[in-house]
């Protein structure tokens, strides 16, 4: 046996191990996408009986003029920019914290995970409790505190709705963060403070040039993550305020999940998914893009 | 003088410090366990304590009616045993294809191959609601609705990427040498996998194992599209549906109590396993 022959039957075993895992693959994340580009370009809803038509791209100039469509989408970008700038502040925070050495630091470490471990969805309810305008924990301490003298109605009011799902979601998804810097803090040698300290830098000084630096590929790999997370949040809408009041925190996802489920408008749907997709890919392909420059540097 | 001076200084510094690190771990550990806490409060109260006014912080009398109600009104023991079930079969499978792509992604030279792992990456942002109705169309044309395969598949394929790029991770710390040595020792690839490899890769498969089983019984939408029938329903959808006989009665004790039992499998294991659920997700998403 030649080594050409060897190494053509390592790859046939490669290839071996590698398809069934591509297989499952594909139907799951590349066939629905691909799936929905085609349906984008058919009509089918309650209209015409459910039967398909050709309509090429009648779907995306309905979009265009689709108010309910650009308010989740103005939805999507506040939830987005609002709770991942928050996660990434109060994530480096806690990273931060938690690298120091102290006594049960194991302790507070595992506790830090606790919320990303549960269910997004049950975890809503869990917050929408807390937020329930008649004994809701939160009006309760803020009537004692003197701010308010009647309960408010956080998740039937527009901007205080986006706020406690902000808040519920920070919750939930600042430990992620938090475990991934804390990773990176570790991988940066102590020596380099020690070396820079002795140059007489502060603490703050030491923080922006060396952690910060030094930081940023972990920084801009959470960042990726949330932002597509955030992107596509449902489960905690879905239970918390159910995209209401009035569609006021009615994200992308909600809406297509409506469209789809209760309109029974496919073709719809499918453009509204195909659209999701598109601006999800170029926005990781930005981030992406920094991220590679940065490994380079 | 001067160093004694400095050195007060220093302690007072050190003092302080001391003190915002204890005020920040403090507010961090409430934070993160308050509104657990108050889910376990709720879910031992009487119904008049949990819809008193005033808010009643710590009640004084404790039922256990809420937590019994579950499994004499719901089939809770069913939901557990569908998310578990799930759950389980899902994390076997995703073990089972995803750690000899991860080796063949590893080891094997294929030509393309980073081609796969980008596209591995890119698909790990995909959020669901862009896939369920896709999924759905499969679901009704081959009819699997109210099916456990309905939710295993998807649950194995969502977890697929996170698994390949956990074991490969782990498949590059691996010496070369042993491998080498098996294979002048005529070992095949698939024998030496098996017979080599796995006892080795046991510990690095709990921990990916751990990811995929929390992923899989947190995962929610698939569950709710595709799963209609109450007996087969998981954890979260179960919960989240727990309604009283009118909109306005919601039986706040109900999902309280619902909450803990649903989320105690999942605290249990963050207990036991804290380390290696940090080293799976770091190296899941750091090295990929």
């Amino acid at each position: 046996m030649n080594k050409n022959s060897i190494v053509s039957k390592e790859r046939l075993t490669g290839w071996l191990l590698l398809i069934p895992a591509l297989l499952v693959l594909s139907l799951v994340f590349i066939y629905p996408i691909a799936r929905a580009f085609w349906l984008s370009l058919l009509t089918e809803n309650l209209g015409n009986q459910l039967q398909p038509e050709f309509s090429g791209l009648a779907n995306y100039s309905r979009m265009l003029g689709d108010g309910r469509f650009w308010q989740s989408m103005g939805n999507t970008t506040i939830f987005t920019v609002i709770s991942v700038i928050l996660e990434l502040i109060l994530g480096l925070g806690i990273a931060l914290v938690l690298n120091q050495s102290f006594r049960g630091r194991g302790i507070v470490r595992t506790i830090t995970i606790i919320p990303w471990a549960l269910p997004t969805a049950v975890m809503g309810l869990a917050w929408a409790w807390i937020f329930n305008d008649q004994y809701g924990v939160v009006n309760d301490i803020l009537q004692r505190l003197g701010l308010i003298d009647l309960g408010i109605n956080w998740l039937g009011s527009p901007t205080l709705a986006m706020t406690a799902l902000i808040i519920a979601d920070v919750w939930k998804t600042t430990p992620f963060i938090s475990i991934i810097l804390l990773a990176g803090l570790q991988s940066i040698p102590q020596d380099l403070y020690e070396a820079y300290a002795m140059d007489g830098a502060n603490v703050w000084q030491s923080f922006s040039k060396i952690t910060l630096p030094l930081l940023m590929p972990q920084i801009l790999i959470a960042l990726l993550f949330r932002f597509a997370q955030a992107f596509g949040v449902f489960d905690l809408i879905q239970v918390m305020t159910g995209g209401g009041p009035a569609g006021t925190t009615e994200t992308v996802s909600i809406y297509i999940y409506s469209t789809v489920m209760r309109y029974l408008d496919f073709g719809y749907g499918a453009a509204l998914i195909v659209v999701t997709f598109l601006l999800l890919i170029t926005a990781v392909a930005i981030v992406s893009w920094f991220l590679n420059r940065l490994k380079v540097s | 003088m001067a160093t004694l001076r400095d050195r007060k200084k220093l302690k007072l510094d050190t003092n302080f410090k001391q003190i915002i690190l204890w005020i920040s771990l403090v507010l961090i550990v409430i934070f993160f366990l308050v509104p657990i806490i108050w889910q376990v409060l709720t879910s031992v109260k009487l119904n008049e304590d949990i819809s008193a006014i005033p808010t009643i912080y710590f009640p004084t009398r404790f039922t256990f009616r809420h937590y019994l109600e579950l499994f004499e009104r719901r089939p809770f023991l069913l939901y557990i045993f569908n998310s578990a079930l799930v759950s389980i079969i899902s994390t076997i499978l995703c073990l089972t294809l995803g750690s000899p792509a991860a080796y063949a992604l590893t080891r094997l030279k294929l030509p393309g191959e980073n081609v796969i792992l980008a596209g591995i990456l890119i698909v790990t942002l995909f959020p669901y609601v862009l896939l369920f109705l896709g999924l759905l169309e499969i679901v009704k044309a081959v009819g699997l609705g109210n099916n456990y395969l309905a939710l295993i598949i998807p649950y194995t394929a969502i977890n697929l990427p996170l698994t390949i790029l956990v074991m490969r991770s782990f498949f590059q710390q691996l010496p070369k040498d042993l491998e080498d040595a098996a294979k002048i020792d005529g070992y095949k690839i698939i024998p030496m996998l098996i017979e080599i490899l796995l006892p080795m890769t046991l510990p690095a498969l709990v921990t990916t194992g751990i990811l995929t089983f929390i992923f899989a019984w947190n995962e929610y939408i698939f569950a709710l599209t595709f799963i209609t029938r109450d007996t087969m329903k998981t954890i979260p959808v179960a919960t989240a549906q727990l309604g009283g006989s009118t909109l306005w009665d919601i039986p706040y004790g109900s999902i309280a109590a619902a909450t803990i039992l649903g989320t105690l499998p999942l605290v249990i294991l963050v207990l036991v396993f804290q380390r290696r659920i940090v080293q799976g997700l770091t190296a899941g998403a750091v090295k990929g």
